[in-house]
């Protein structure tokens, strides 16, 4: 049989360079005559810029110039927002790449300097003067939504950028009828993405051609090539954009953001490549944080335990400004997915987008999916508790039953295939859960407080399917290409669209490839990143990469398959039903060995010396895969805490994630995804938060006050899986890149939950400072105290 | 990293880098520039002048003599935490150098450079408080000696003067005893002198550990930030033990108040007990006795919670000393 390379742990290709410091990143390339940009941020959260005074900052050693917001205007157009949801009013206020009048968050461009280097530009920053005239802020998506607040944008009438709603059901009767319903008050805090490598731009023009060439840290560069074509009127085949190496991105490289449209500006006016890199500070508050809810919350359900509504009332905190795919994230990502894996009739999702004074908000690694399973299996604990059921006997009451080729739920998405059911019961199996509770029962009994959390999730990823993504207002398509070309060696180079930066599928696309035609995984290398190069695609974000782009190298190495077979039975004079193939090799049936590789056709089609008559040389192809449907992928996560009732301290002590993500290309891989977005999800629940005060300034806007997971805070993560194929795409997988994400954060806030229980503690905000769960203990405390006196009283 | 602009001068001695901060208005030392360069980096600080010592070989020694350890100020915690002598003299210093930070902090850090910045919450600044350290310090007048307890006098400001460098920080031994259960205070105790995972400890020595203790024995437990690793919290104990009893205790807490300071009740509450669990978590609850109203406080632990944490991470302290398991 042939050797399955696909679902082999081989190690990742990429790696060799990206550890031995061969990688070039954006800022390590280097043209003859590059500058540097510098750009000087508003310092206020709100203000009115009375003035600037860039004279002294002009003349400084070094600057070859200053540009304020009075230059860019009418010659930058405004930064577009590309995810415009239909029947919501989104107010796609103007988003200028410079502020000129008005400041709106902490980070806002103000001016930019373009020196000779970059101590230089930062120099004659500090000689920039500017008048400020502080204006109000407001830094909660909840209260930028209330009468009275301070405004900051005159089309956006009482900061709504818009108001959506998405229903399946009767939500409103069922909850009328409800025999139980539980209620909860969730804040999804502001996070910072922090991906390794900060963002950066290099822009050079070429004025005597008109070319615009951009190299960009970008999770998709024909999508930032489309969007340059419309901020700086470049002509789109006129402008190159080039991701290199990119260092990480979670969401926050798919923006295309006002400064790479800023070092355009400055390399075209200037006539000299101009580089900006952002300093980790200034990743803080101009680099797109993630998050940022207000929800309240409700489920209804009968006293059995099964769920008959969930209802939302959402305050989803955009930032000052829209950002590229923003509106779409806290509704189509988000609202649809109230149903998670459960049987749920009646759902209602009733999202307000808010502007306030902080950094815009984007995709962040789960995108709305992690808020949505969050309040989904917060809610389904809350029932639990108060039918006093097991929370594993309330989640497998009313988990969607198996099936394999679509199920409707009442949000009216389909799913596409779920086996829920057991990959809860593998978790707990896992666990040993019927153990883990006498244990915790036991230790409880000697003033030890542990906690078990359990979730399960379904989720939506592999976008998708570009009608919908045209009927859900995405300002593009969601199809990927993939061109796959054999040398007349054997040897293969693939270009696909997609633009990975750190999922390793220059590693797996070459395990498809290699699978599909017999060729050595060693011999396939992966073209990505270049608009020049590469053929159409959408970039890589919401796990689509592997289950889109993978499909379409599917798809051509198959087309490639088909031309093999014709130009063998040529070669070995038979007819083509009678060519089989195994392991690279194509044979007349019965004979394997005198049959001809893949590199025997490989060679005769690019000499093209002996070809069938009207075949074209060469052996190449092309594929455009359009996915019929999302994909959803599942899983059922248990965390294990304790809690030090002293000083509020939470040790993480066991994670156990199975997750579905359908046939695995390289497991060792898909551990490593899962790994990263665990650890990245309990970031959420432990550490991490963005703190704004009232007046708009970051508080946390360093990595010494913004907490990032450590890797000895996280135990050894126990990684399962079962293997459900998505029935729709030509490789039958679903995606990997979020799950742990999705999953984690509220397996382990339940887990810290469970844990406090016996000390009446039943909410908590996350992160879970030690501070926090303290008070939340003292409190109990206090109020027992109290409750005590007043009964003695 | 884009600082302002400075000058930079390398000095080849003690003598030289004094006379070049003498001659340099606005001039800072550059020893480990791990407190400095941060500052430099937020343009927060803006010396004119750097004086780089790193090169004096002369501050970078560790020596025993009699019952105290002297060491010199360019002494890595890295160099600190590896140092058989300090392990086998005072095995508390080699545990609180061996937690500080993380590797790349402790290759550079120096423990003359962590001092002199003064962060009130600073691992050296509790730790040597309790272990009545003096402190070093050459001027173009020759050496004076400063005691632990003078040196610093309130949050980054010190008892060096514009034109002195720290060149030593001396320590006493611990007078422990080697005792006959092997249970081994005062080595092979690395891994319990700090709290890493900023969630307390969970080892046991096991059973008679409390028993077989004569003698000196010094621990130290903080809390640290989640993000920075700097401790938040922190409490050094070192309490002299005969026939189980406390005959007398030296306790420092930092982060609470702008220095780190000595909890002299709860030094006095300890002395002359017994040192059991119940006698100790009372003895810390005269913790707040010392401290006056102005505790710090920030966004991540604000001045409430430390005074309720301080005397934990002082109990955990006690407990780790004597072998008691605290969960």
């Amino acid at each position: 049989m042939t050797t399955r390379l696909f679902g082999s742990g081989i190690r990742r290709r990429e790696d060799p360079r990206l550890i031995t410091g061969q990688a070039a990143y954006t800022d390590d390339i280097k043209l003859t005559g590059l500058v540097h940009a510098a750009i000087l941020r508003s310092p206020h959260g709100h203000a009115r810029i009375t003035s600037i005074d860039t004279a002294a900052a002009a003349q400084a050693p070094g600057v070859l110039a200053v540009y304020t917001g009075a230059d860019t205007e009418g010659v930058l157009n405004p930064i577009p927002c590309a995810w415009v949801i239909p029947d919501s009013d989104v107010k796609a206020v103007a988003y200028p790449a410079i502020a000129k009048d008005v400041v709106r968050y902490v980070g806002d461009a103000v001016a930019v300097v373009v020196a000779e280097n970059r101590y230089q530009a930062e120099d004659a920053l500090e000689l920039i003067s500017v008048d400020y005239a502080p204006l109000p802020a407001v830094v909660n998506p909840e209260a930028a939504l209330q009468e009275g607040a301070p405004q900051l944008h005159e089309d956006a009438p009482g900061n709504q950028a818009f108001h959506w709603v998405a229903a399946g059901g009767d939500t409103d009767a069922a909850f009328d009828r409800a025999e139980v319903v539980v209620r909860d008050t969730i804040i999804q805090q502001k996070l910072i993405p922090n991906a390794m490598e900060p963002r950066s731009a290099i822009a050079s023009y070429l004025s005597s051609m008109g070319e615009l060439t951009i190299w960009n840290t970008s999770q998709n560069p024909h999508i930032a090539r489309f969007v340059t074509c419309l901020v700086t009127g470049v002509p789109e085949h006129k402008i190159r954009v080039i991701a290199p190496e990119v260092g990480g991105g979670f969401g926050s490289k798919i923006a295309v953001y006002p400064w790479e449209m800023i070092a355009a500006f400055c390399a075209m006016k200037l006539g000299r490549p101009v580089k900006w890199t952002e300093t980790r500070s200034e990743n803080f508050v101009a680099t797109t944080h993630g998050r940022d809810h207000v929800e309240y919350v409700e489920m209804a359900a009968t006293r059995e335990g099964r769920i008959t509504g969930v209802r939302s009332v959402v305050y989803a905190g955009m930032g000052a400004y829209l950002s590229t795919a923003a509106p779409g994230i806290p509704t189509i990502l988000h609202g649809l997915m109230y149903s998670g894996p459960y049987d749920i009739p009646n759902i209602k999702a009733d999202i307000y987008g808010c502007f306030t004074n902080t950094t815009p908000v984007e995709a962040y690694r789960g995108a709305g999916r992690p808020e949505a399973t969050f309040l989904l299996e917060r809610l389904v604990d809350l029932l639990a508790a108060e039918l006093n059921l097991d929370p594993v006997e309330v989640r497998r009451l009313n988990l969607i039953p198996k099936f394999d080729d679509g199920h409707d739920v009442a949000i009216g998405l389909t799913y596409d295939s779920g086996d829920y059911q057991r990959a809860l019961d593998m978790a707990l199996e896992h666990v040993n859960y019927g153990h883990l509770r006498h244990e915790q029962a036991h230790q409880r009994e000697h003033g030890h407080y542990t906690g078990i959390g359990v979730s399960c999730y379904s989720e939506i990823c592999g976008l998708g399917p570009s009608q919908v993504a045209g009927a859900v207002g995405f300002g593009g398509g969601l199809w990927e290409s993939a061109t796959v070309r054999f040398y007349a060696t054997g040897k293969v180079n693939v270009y696909v669209g997609t633009s990975p930066h750190g999922q390793g599928e220059e590693t797996t696309f070459a395990q498809i490839v290699a699978s599909e035609l017999g060729v050595p995984v060693d011999d396939v290398e992966l073209i990505h990143g270049d608009t020049d190069n590469t053929p159409m695609g959408w970039g890589t974000y919401g796990s689509r990469t592997t289950v889109v782009g993978g499909g379409a190298v599917a798809l051509s190495a198959r087309k490639i398959k088909d031309k093999a077979v014709t130009l063998a039975a040529h070669l070995l004079e038979a007819a083509e039903a009678d060519i089989e193939y195994a392991d690279g090799n194509f044979f007349v049936r019965g004979a394997p060995d005198q049959g001809k590789t893949i590199q025997d056709i490989a060679l005769m089609a690019n000499v093209a010396w002996n070809m069938p008559a009207g075949m074209e040389p060469g052996l190449e192809a092309t594929a455009f895969y359009d996915p019929p449907n999302f994909s959803y992928p599942f899983g059922a996560h248990v965390a294990v805490v304790s809690v030090d009732p002293d000083n509020g301290h939470i040790v993480l002590e066991r994670y156990v994630a199975v997750d579905d993500c359908g046939p695995q290309i390289n497991p060792m891989i898909v551990e490593g995804q899962v790994h990263g977005g665990v650890v990245q999800g309990a970031g959420q629940a432990l550490w991490e938060g963005a703190v704004y005060d009232d007046s708009g300034q970051l508080l946390t806007g360093t990595m010494l006050d913004y907490a990032l997971p450590r890797a000895h805070l996280v135990p050894d993560i126990e990684t399962l899986a079962t293997e459900t194929p998505s029935p729709h795409n030509p490789l039958g997988v679903k995606g990997i890149g979020e799950t742990g994400t999705i999953a984690s954060t509220v397996t382990i806030y339940n887990a810290v939950i469970d844990a406090l229980r016996p000390l009446g503690v039943t909410k908590l905000e996350m992160p879970l400072t030690p501070e926090r769960v303290w008070r939340a203990i003292h409190q109990q405390d206090h109020q027992q105290d109290q409750q005590q006196d007043q009964q003695q009283g | 990293m884009y600082t302002p602009e400075f000058d930079y001068h390398k000095a080849g001695s003690v003598a030289e880098a004094i006379a070049l901060l003498i001659s340099h208005d606005d001039a800072r030392l550059l020893a480990g520039g791990h407190s400095l360069l941060p500052l430099m980096r937020l343009r927060l600080a803006r010396p004119s002048t750097l004086i780089d010592i790193g090169g004096l070989g002369d501050l970078k020694s560790i020596s025993v003599h009699g019952d105290a350890i002297r060491i010199g100020a360019l002494t890595t915690h890295g160099e600190i935490a590896a140092s058989h002598d300090v392990r086998h003299a005072n095995s508390l210093l080699a545990e609180v150098a061996g937690g500080i930070g993380d590797p790349q902090v402790r290759n550079r850090g120096t423990i003359g450079g962590n001092i002199a910045h003064a962060d009130p919450a600073s691992d050296w600044g509790t730790v040597l408080t309790a272990l009545e350290a003096s402190v070093e310090v050459q001027g173009a007048n020759g050496s004076r000696t400063v005691a632990i307890g003078d040196f610093f006098q309130g949050p980054f400001a010190t008892a060096v003067g514009e034109n002195e460098i720290i060149t030593a920080v001396t320590v006493p031994t611990l007078t422990h005893h080697e005792h006959d259960t092997g249970h081994g205070h005062g080595h092979g105790h690395d891994e319990h002198g700090h709290d890493d995972h900023g969630h307390g400890h969970e080892h046991d020595h096991g059973g008679g550990g409390l028993a077989a203790l004569h003698g000196e024995v010094g621990e130290y437990a903080k809390m640290s930030h989640p993000a920075s690793f700097y401790p938040v919290v922190g409490g050094a104990v070192i309490v002299n033990v005969e026939n189980s009893r406390c005959v007398s205790a030296r306790v420092a807490v930092g982060g609470l108040v702008p220095t780190p300071v000595r909890a002299r009740a709860v030094e006095a509450a300890l002395t002359g007990q017994e040192l059991t669990a119940d006698n100790i978590a009372a003895a810390v609850n005269h913790l707040a006795d010392d401290l006056g109203a102005a505790i710090i406080g920030d966004v991540f632990a604000s001045a409430e919670y430390r005074r309720v944490v301080a005397p934990v991470e002082v109990k955990h302290a006690l407990f780790h000393a004597i072998g008691l398991a605290h969960h």
